[in-house]
């Protein structure tokens, strides 16, 4: 990890350490506030944590990479999901990823070199019905196809343009 | 305004039930993430706006409200009326005017809105006569769908804590555990474990300190009935836990909620607020003496973590590792103290099910698997969506009937249930009533509920196969079987969707599965090797043909698939050659098109889109046959 990831400012994270009892059972819910006060959890931040709340380094980190949800590197402005649940595999998520990959440059777990996109594959969301569905940002797209792929791309673009 | 006793209650809701008694209609708009997704949020905005511009001062004539998933998600927007009962599919909010106009105000039926029957093509006017709808039995979900779940007047009004009135003013602990033993109940989460069995298992441990938890980690792809319930539902969930602590005598509880739902914590932490201040939750629940209070925990995406001991783990802030079955949690659960966890589906029974009686329940379903069951109905199906059954429903009528058959028609193959732990279920067994017993007797299992219909073209070893990658994923990796022997399996299904399988595969498959059954630490990997061994059972013509043909018969498995357009059908509409991502189709509008198979990916997209059905499948090798010649 580089120093550049790491210079960071501590106050958001301090304020969240705050809001919860300083014990292991508040570690999953303050990574979760710290993830979406960054965008991701910086490696300073994690020390922070690992000192106020009294648990090992060690452990944070085992929490970290264990849960999903947590990223160690910097994501992109917009976090576009494909769901590949069991629904959305039948009905062609592949087909999603696939053209992402073509229009981006990018796999499952990358991000777009101009940080504008991180591109994720998650194990179904649970709006199987509108399978596939692909989340671009906070907008839910269902029966997403290939074709639309860069339209969705192009709208969020231009939401980020206003 | 806090409610103090039993008449207080009743006086609420006699006051929430008259709240709307004059107006002239209620507009129900489905605000679940499916439709959602559909753009619901601008037609209830519109509804909204064009209710207060009609609505004057006073009581007002027409009512809006944003309520949880209806279910059919395929056609939403949806929008409900009451009193009328009708029911608008695919609503615009451009159209919204138009709607309260005519259909509001002057009672005209707007019939393009209306569902089509797609059998015989005739328009259904009443939400209660869609098959969809008609043939379901809703206990768990009986408030979605007509209640906003942001409004506990809304929810009062439709029955909500009636059951915890019931039970705190009117029976001791041990009469509400009696009731719920008369029900039958068992664990909807998907190992139906007996209920009452569970719950006096916990309250038999010593220990002043107990918890009540709810598992709102709902895993399994395919399944999204949890989901729903917290989104449009969450005082049923909040109700339920009330009452089991009550029965248990505990007084914390957690509902652990999956990172990927974040409307349903969203939904239940305005439940829960509006509880409070209504005196329904919290400290002297009702004025009965009753203390319980509940927090939400969210996950941090783990799959694992919907098995009791790593759920437990991770509301501890630990990282979710299952531990061995022999420490019950009952006994040693959260923080080591008695422990009740039980799932969403299972608490939002729980109401109802005091409020209308234990033998009320048990009339339904069938002789082991007692009352109803929510399922969600996806994959290549017709109507999507989210149904509520009495147990011992057979999925023939599931399927066809609700679901209205197989998208296309095309041929039915199975239908996989009880997600990555359940398997498939081929077309000689769909006559199968459905509960608990049935389906683990198929080769199968209950699971969360999820049923995802595959057709002729759902290559049965890519499944498997998906789900082994799904596992390797998702299994913490604290045992070796399952670890090492999901990966082993991977690499022989790698091997055969790609055309290098060979004879002894599925031997050697089987041998796994043998083992990781026997020597796995938990059910995540005790029944990891369930699809791979129900896919093999009434599947292995399938695996026989990627074996030894080199074929994959659904015309799926891209290494051994390639595409042809059929001269006589193709009309040249050109679809394909606009779907196709790699251009490799060629072709003038209205003149046979050609697939170029060495810029072809095998994808199928262009089999997809093909109206005329002039594109096929046939096994690569022929083509490479063909070359070499």
């Amino acid at each position: 990890m580089t120093m550049e990831h790491c210079a960071v400012d501590l106050g958001p994270a301090t304020e969240i350490l705050a809001a919860y009892p300083p014990e292991e059972a508040s570690l999953i819910q303050v990574l979760q506030d710290v993830h979406r006060a960054y965008n991701y959890l910086p490696c300073d931040v994690l020390g922070t944590v690992a000192k106020t709340l009294g648990v090992p380094l060690a452990k944070v980190f085992s929490v970290s990479t264990f849960y999903k949800a947590f990223s160690l590197e910097p994501q992109g402005d917009t976090i576009i999901k494909i769901c590949v649940g069991t629904a959305c595999h039948i009905r062609g998520a592949g087909q999603l990823v696939e053209e992402l990959e073509r229009q981006l440059g990018v796999g499952p777990d990358e991000t777009t070199e101009d940080m504008k996109f991180t591109v994720k594959t998650v194990n179904c969301v649970g709006a199987c019905a509108m399978a596939p569905v692909m989340i671009v940002g906070e907008t839910y797209h269902g029966s997403a196809k290939p074709a639309r792929v860069g339209r969705f791309l192009k709208e969020t673009e231009a939401d980020h343009a206003d | 305004m806090r409610i103090e006793s039993k008449a207080q209650f009743e006086s609420l809701q006699a006051q929430a039930r008259a709240r709307y008694s004059d107006a002239q209609a209620e507009i129900h708009v489905c605000c679940g993430t499916g439709c959602l997704a559909n753009g619901s949020k601008k037609v209830a905005d519109a509804f909204a706006a064009e209710a207060e511009k009609r609505n004057g001062a006073g009581t007002p004539q027409l009512v809006v409200k944003s309520t949880g998933c209806h279910g059919f998600c395929e056609r939403g927007p949806l929008v409900a009326f009451k009193p009328s009962g009708v029911l608008y599919t695919k609503v615009k909010a451009k159209s919204v005017e138009e709607i309260v106009e005519k259909t509001v105000e002057e009672g005209q039926i707007l019939q393009r809105f209306l569902y089509k029957d797609p059998t015989d093509k005739s328009r259904i006017e009443q939400y209660a006569d869609i098959p969809f709808y008609k043939h379901q039995n809703r206990v768990a979900m009986r408030n979605i769908g007509l209640v906003d779940p942001t409004d506990i007047l809304d929810a009062v009004a439709e029955g909500a804590y009636a059951g915890l009135a019931k039970s705190l003013f009117e029976m001791t602990p041990e009469e509400v555990i009696d009731e719920v033993e008369t029900s039958g109940l068992r664990g909807r989460g998907g190992a139906g474990f007996n209920t009452a069995r569970k719950w006096r298992s916990c309250k038999k441990a010593p220990g002043d300190r107990r918890f009540v938890l709810c598992n709102g980690d709902e895993g399994d792809p395919g399944a999204f009935k949890d989901r729903s319930i917290m989104e449009g539902d969450p005082h049923s969930v909040i109700e339920g836990m009330i009452i089991g602590a009550y029965a248990l005598g505990a007084h914390e509880g957690y509902i652990y909620v999956r990172d990927e739902y974040p409307l349903a914590i969203v939904n239940l932490m305005i439940a829960m607020e509006q509880a409070r201040a209504y005196g329904l939750l919290g400290e002297n629940i009702m004025g009965a003496g009753f203390d319980f209070d509940v927090k939400i925990s969210r996950g941090g995406g783990a799959f694992v973590c919907g098995e009791s001991s790593a759920l437990m783990l991770s509301i501890a802030g630990k990282v979710g590792e299952p531990r061995a079955k022999y420490v019950h949690s009952t006994e040693k659960g959260l923080f080591d103290l008695p422990t009740v966890l039980n799932n969403v589906e299972s608490w939002a029974n729980i109401g109802a099910i005091i409020d209308r009686g234990g033998a009320w329940f048990a009339s339904m379903g069938t002789e082991k698997s007692k009352g109803t069951k929510a399922f969600s109905l996806v994959g290549k199906v017709k109507n999507t969506g989210l149904i509520e059954l009495e147990m011992g429903t057979t999925l023939r009528h599931i399927i066809f009937d609700i679901g209205g058959g197989t998208l296309g028609d095309r041929p039915f193959k199975a239908v996989q249930t009880g997600g990555p732990s359940g398997g498939c279920v081929p077309e000689s067994l769909l006559d199968l009533p459905v509960d608990f017993e049935k389906l683990t007797e198929a080769g199968s299992m209950m699971g969360s509920g999820g049923m995802i219909v595959m057709d002729d073209r759902t290559c049965m070893v890519d499944v498997a196969r998906y789900f082994l990658a799904f596992l390797i994923e998702e299994s913490c990796g604290k045992c070796t079987p399952c670890r090492e022997g999901l990966r082993q399996m991977l690499v022989i299904y790698d091997d055969l969707v790609e055309g290098r399988g060979k004879p002894g595969d599925i031997k050697r498959i089987e041998r796994l599965a043998k083992g990781m059954q026997l020597g796995s630490l938990c059910e995540l990997g005790k029944s990891a090797p369930n699809p791979v061994l129900s896919t093999l059972r009434d599947f292995r013509d399938e695996y026989e043909a990627h074996i030894n043909d080199k074929a994959c018969p659904a015309g799926m498995c891209r290494e051994l698939t390639a595409y042809r357009i059929l001269e006589d059908l193709c009309s040249g509409c050109h679809a394909c050659f606009n779907a196709c991502p790699v251009d490799a189709i060629t072709g003038e509008p209205k003149s046979l098109h050609t697939i170029h198979h060495d810029a072809c990916i095998s994808c199928g997209a262009c089999f997809d889109v093909c109206p005329d059905q002039a594109i096929e499948t046939f096994p690569k090798k022929e083509l490479i046959a063909t070359e070499v010649v």
